[in-house]
């Protein structure tokens, strides 16, 4: 399991590495590595489109982040992917348009009309195709995906024969090119930015029920269908004016990959929403940075090249559910519960000789549970390390301090059997199993509360007699 | 029509349809079973993520050579599948989304790889994620006495090997697509079924790229299987279907190409791209116009049955207007139906013989009252049954045996008959009309 797992985030790891060590290696071939001088121009924001640029980034990288987090968990994380291939044909429509009417090679405002209509329709597409046929959504987000995609490329062949360079200009939309942006389309940037932001404060009690629970919400009366159709508006909003700084085919990137990576470090759906915010904002930055170093790079792969390091951290490393600290604590606590085992085991073989510290030999522990010898010697050594028993000739002895932790662990065991047996009617022969799983995950407060609950005045004082017969 | 074969050239067109038709039945052919797996964004995410792999063999042997691309193609494909899977089930992450980071981060990798190997290689970045189907006939290999574009030729072994795949392990890929669990306690082994799959896809995504391009392999593989499944229940015809469909698509998607803007005069426009466009315009085909499943077929026949059910309810209505035992609540029902609607109906009806009219009198022939009397009489007597054995209460009767009369014949009826004892009379007292002969 835990081999398994390292492989998994050494994988990713060897992936993001492999990026970093392939454009080393390229550097030779075509990428010329940047002077110092100009390393620290960009580091120090000295340019004023820099400055543009990388403000534009983190914006978009937050709004995506903080949107990114509620459609992750509405699952509908690829959904995005199909809008923003969707709004490929209607760029180029767009274009062509303004190009007929002669505004000009490049009408920012129309061109992302276009998108959105576009963008609006696959999504319309999708939802329709699920909800009236019987074509499953995966597939529908397959269809509307190729088929707008492949409209646009038809019509992108238009574009390339009017010569004149334009196709270039609408080329910064398919993979991205930071650089490209002026103020005004960060002024853009940070009006989505700014309304996503509002949207997701106003609806967020709302987003938060839709995300975990949807037919609840619909149960209580809630518009889910309205709520749904805000919340893709948003992923529209941010998806179109990430167009220009990440290109179409990445921009989905954005949306899932800081949400999927804050994740990684939280339960709670508020600081997940700003961590993703912030880890979208910080990889969206280092990426236009790189790619602002790099002229040659497009900067939307930087973004997510960065973007997926950043995850691949997490997934390592999250507190809440990374891959390590997850095996760290799945370890502790089987460690935990072995030890109890042990020590409820010679308990109760003490408790059935009647003498308290007489010696427990090994053979009769092996019987008591399904362990093999070697792991049932690896929890001695643990125990005996901890204090808890001695080992003698042949077999094991509780300590002072064992036999009181012994005593503790029984209590609760059979606290909780009793609390099955008289409140969950499971019978008495069924009844050490089902407590084995649970005792040891009891915390004080539900010792107590069992204790009111099972009513034994005698309970409080020592340990109670076994409610079913002990098996030698 | 002439506009369409202006400038058409067997020898370049005549190539570009051949290629066009391999690449889609090639692609649709693996597809199919990606649409009954509902895995079809995982075909998009593996042919976005062979970019790397694509790449790193342009790298490693400054070509285009076709062995290292596929297995530099292969290796990104099972991998896309496997960090999937690793990211889905060791992080706990929604499938969907773990499929988003492995694609985009692969995808990004390659296309950095990519635009570097550019400029060593001869290769445009561009041809590779929109495809370049129009430049195919100009790299030709000799096979035997004639000259076939290269790519042809891979296309070809592509659809082979699929086609040999699919008839080899027909039986495990259907099994497993619609039932993992059965497929593994029968013995197959689902899991080297789902990698086999990921490998012919990531497979075909190489041999399409050139064709079509990267993302557009998408369309290809997914829509003509998509529209097959709007045509049939059988897996075996929505294979035959969906590779009709793609030849279809393919054929259109070039005479569109070449047709369609010269119509319009402008150039033409790319063949891939029209492609997929023509393979959607075939598959909204399919959603309208399906059969079974198809939007028209399923509206008419709701249209129909509305039609039946409300026609029966204007007979038992009158039946009951005839045996005087109408109750306020029927009349205001009654009443509800629109005015245009309630005037198609009597339109109907007395066209089918069922009801005459005098001037403003509406009157029952005798076929339409024996309709009507066996309505109202099924009616009484799920009433009866209802309410002697579903325990439902009086005021629910009514609502429930309205439903249940419209799908009672003669074999129900009897039945009916025999469990309440031949009643006379229903809960509220009406006489149950004796059936009809």
């Amino acid at each position: 399991m835990l081999r398994r797992s390292l492989l998994a985030g050494v994988g990713l790891l060897a992936i993001c590495a492999g990026a970093a060590s392939g454009a080393d290696s390229l550097a030779g071939r075509s990428v010329a590595w940047p002077s110092t001088d100009e390393i620290v121009r960009v580091a120090t924001l000295r340019d004023h489109n820099t400055r543009v640029v990388l403000l534009g980034a983190t914006l978009l990288g937050m709004a995506a982040g903080l949107v990114g987090s509620f459609t992750l968990l509405r699952k509908r994380a690829l959904m995005g992917d199909a809008l923003s291939h969707a709004t490929f044909p209607g760029i180029v429509l767009a274009f062509l348009l303004g190009n007929a009417m002669g505004l000009g090679e490049k009408s920012l405002p129309l061109l992302l009309a276009g998108a959105t209509l576009s963008g609006v329709l696959g999504v319309l597409t999708i939802l329709l195709l699920g909800r009236f046929t019987r074509i499953k959504e995966d597939t529908a987000l397959g269809v509307v995906l190729g088929v707008f995609f492949g409209l646009g490329v038809a019509l992108f062949r238009v574009v390339q024969n009017l010569g004149s360079g334009s196709a270039t200009g609408l080329q910064s939309f398919i993979y991205g090119k930071a650089a490209s942006m002026v103020p005004q389309d960060v002024e853009w940037i940070a009006a989505a930015c700014l309304l996503a932001i509002v949207v997701c404060a106003v609806f967020f009690k709302e987003f938060r029920l839709l995300c975990f629970d949807s037919g609840y919400a619909a149960g209580q009366g809630w518009p889910v269908l309205a709520l749904d159709t805000v919340m893709m508006a948003l992923v529209v909003t941010v998806t179109v004016v990430g167009l220009q700084a990440v290109g179409l085919i990445l921009v989905i990137a954005l949306l899932i990959i800081p949400a999927a990576a804050a994740r990684f470090w939280t339960e709670r759906m508020v600081s997940m929403v700003w961590i993703a915010a912030v880890l979208g904002g910080l990889s969206a930055m280092l990426g236009a940075a790189v790619s602002a170093l790099f002229p040659k790079l497009p900067s939307g792969a930087m973004i997510v090249i960065v973007a997926a390091s950043v995850f691949g951290f997490s997934m390592l490393l999250g507190s809440a559910r990374g891959v390590l600290p997850r095996t760290v604590r799945q370890r502790a606590l089987r460690k935990k519960v072995g030890r109890q085992n042990l020590l409820r085991a010679i308990y109760e073989i003490n408790e059935l000789s009647g003498d308290d510290a007489s010696v427990v030999g090994f053979d009769t522990l092996q019987t008591r549970r399904s362990w093999s010898a070697a792991e049932l010697r690896r929890q001695v050594e643990r125990a005996k390390a901890s204090g808890d028993l001695v080992t003698t000739a042949g077999g094991v002895r509780l300590t002072q301090t064992g036999r009181e932790e012994a005593a503790r662990i029984v209590r609760n065991h059979r606290l909780w059997e009793m609390y099955l047996i008289t409140h969950a009617d499971v019978a008495p022969s069924h009844v050490d199993r089902d407590a084995d799983m649970i005792e040891h995950v009891l915390g004080t407060a539900m010792i107590e509360k069992l204790e009111a609950l099972v009513e034994e005045e005698r309970l409080r004082r020592n340990v109670p007699s076994s409610p079913h017969p002990l098996q030698p | 029509m002439s506009g369409v074969f202006h400038g058409w050239s067997w020898e370049l067109d005549g190539w570009i349809v051949v290629v066009g038709v391999l690449c889609a039945m090639a692609c649709a052919l693996p597809g199919n079973f990606l649409v009954l797996r509902k895995m079809s964004m995982m075909g998009d995410a593996i042919s976005h993520a062979v970019l790397p792999g694509l790449a790193a063999a342009f790298f490693l042997s400054d070509s285009r050579a076709s062995f290292p691309m596929f297995a530099g193609a292969v290796i990104a494909g099972v991998l896309t599948a496997l960090f999937t899977e690793w990211i889905r089930g060791h992080g706990k992450v929604d499938e969907g989304a773990s499929m988003g980071v492995v694609f985009t981060t692969l995808f990004a990798i390659g296309l950095v790889m990519i635009v570097q190997a550019a400029d060593h290689v001869d290769l445009d970045p561009g041809c590779v994620l929109y495809g370049a189907i129009e430049l195919t006939p100009l790299d030709t290999v000799r096979v035997g006495a004639w000259e076939i574009p290269r790519v042809a030729v891979t296309l070809f072994c592509v659809l082979a090997v699929n086609a040999a795949f699919v008839i080899a392990f027909y039986k495990e890929l259907e099994v497993s697509s619609f039932d993992s669990a059965l497929a593994t306690s029968m013995g197959i082994n689902a899991t080297a079924m789902h990698y086999a799959l990921m490998t012919l896809v990531a497979v075909t995504a190489v041999a399409a790229f050139e064709a079509v391009g990267n993302i557009l392999v998408v369309a290809v593989m997914i829509v003509p299987a998509a529209a097959a499944s709007m045509l049939t229940d059988r897996l075996p015809i929505m294979i035959v279907w969906s590779l009709a469909i793609a030849v279809l698509g393919a054929v259109a998607g070039h005479l569109g190409a070449v047709g369609v803007p010269a119509a319009f005069g402008c150039g033409s426009v790319s063949t891939a791209g029209s492609i997929a466009v023509a393979l959607g315009v075939l598959f909204g085909l399919a959603v309208l116009f399906g059969p079974r499943h198809g939007l028209l077929s399923r509206a008419t026949h709701q249209l129909r049955l509305s039609w039946r059910i409300a026609s029966e309810d204007v007979l038992a209505m009158l039946y009951r207007i005839e045996e005087r035992t109408v109750d306020s609540d029927m009349l205001a029902e009654a009443m509800r139906l629109p005015r245009l609607r309630g005037w198609l109906l009597l339109r109907g009806l007395v066209h089918s013989g069922l009801v005459t009219r005098k001037g403003a009198d509406v009157e029952l022939t005798e076929k339409g009252r024996m309709m009507g009397r066996d309505l109202v009489r099924s009616h009484r007597l799920w009433e009866t049954y209802l309410s002697r054995y579903a325990a439902l209460r009086e005021d629910h009767l009514h609502l429930s045996a309205e439903r249940l009369e419209h799908a009672t014949g003669r074999n129900i009826q009897a039945g009916l008959v025999e469990r309440t004892d031949s009643p006379e009379v229903d809960p509220q007292g009406k006489r149950i009309p004796p059936p009809t002969d």
